[in-house]
């Protein structure tokens, strides 16, 4: 199965890449634009029985090392 | 007294930690390889700056997970035992738990290495004591991510707790709440910096005025001996 992984910034935790891309979009004439944000996006194969055994696995993974919950915040995609 | 100087793969501050131990404060220090798991014969441990395991996921990320690191949550427990992370040190401790809070992306992106003003707001820590109140310092900081950052209930019990050690005097270089450069635990056993006073503990330097945290601690380990 695949696994889809996306980490983001938590709601009110600054996000100074997406500040900065955002700032040289504008620069670059895109007035119309707003609210970028910058992910992290992890993809991994997992080997399960079933995919909510995979998915239950994921989370731990994301609680335990792929993000970290005082900043980021996470949601996952498994493909089967 | 003994201490630590733990050596993570990209550590790289390690060895001026080392010689400032060794040759400045004059007391015995060892290195210790991340896979060691015995650390009952020291007496402080330090963390030091670098890009442990090349930042990879986050600063501290991986690190956390050292063998190492076990042995260091078993030894903090012990408040007559001393922790120090400095800058990736840092990262590392709060990574593990070790001290609240996290350290994200300098609010102007930059890489920042520069000598920086800060300020000694609690001077009644084993790693302060030979400071004052008040006193402000010339200590470099060299970094990209030293943005601290935790949640409101946090920063309360951080301030009720004294928790706060150093903050940057005047111009806050990376956006951090309330200015913090360098927190302890509640135990105030354990504290975290960003900025380098290893690299201001000899005159040759441009600043010594890192060397009275070094001999802080070797004060406080002294009269527990």
């Amino acid at each position: 199965m695949k696994v889809k992984i996306y980490v983001t910034h938590k709601k009110g935790i600054l996000d100074p890449q997406g500040k900065t891309v955002e700032t040289a979009l504008l620069s670059l004439g895109y007035k119309n634009i707003s609210g970028v944000k910058i992910e992290k996006y992890i993809e991994l194969e997992i080997d399960g029985k079933s995919k909510e055994e995979a998915e239950k696995q994921v989370k731990k993974m994301c609680d335990e090392l792929l993000s970290n919950p005082i900043i980021e915040q996470y949601r996952f995609e498994v493909e089967q | 007294m003994k201490f630590g100087v733990i050596v993570f793969p990209g550590s790289n501050c390690d060895h001026d930690c080392y010689d400032v131990i060794k040759k400045v404060v004059k007391q015995p220090v060892s290195y210790l390889w991340h896979t060691t798991t015995k650390l009952d014969t020291f007496d402080c441990i330090i963390l030091p700056g670098g890009f442990s395991y090349g930042d990879y996921l986050r600063c501290g990320a991986i690190a956390r997970f050292a063998k190492v690191m076990d042995a260091l949550k078993k030894f903090a427990e012990d408040k007559n035992k001393l922790v120090i992370g400095i800058c990736n040190g840092f990262q590392i401790l709060c990574e593990a738990g070790l001290l609240p809070g996290a350290l994200q992306r300098n609010k102007n992106m930059h890489f920042i290495c520069k000598h920086v003003n800060l300020k000694v707001e609690n001077n009644h820590t084993s790693f302060s004591k030979k400071y004052k109140k008040g006193q402000v310092l010339r200590i470099p900081i060299a970094h990209g991510e030293g943005n601290y950052t935790c949640d409101k209930k946090t920063l309360a019990e951080l301030k009720k707790n004294k928790q706060i050690v150093f903050t940057y005097y005047k111009n806050n270089p990376n956006g951090s709440m309330a200015n913090i450069a360098g927190i302890c635990n509640k135990q105030r056993n354990v504290l975290g910096m960003m900025p380098h006073p290893e690299r201001a503990s000899e005159a040759i330097l441009g600043s010594e005025d890192g060397l009275l945290l070094f001999k802080s601690i070797e004060s406080a380990l002294n009269i527990r001996h």
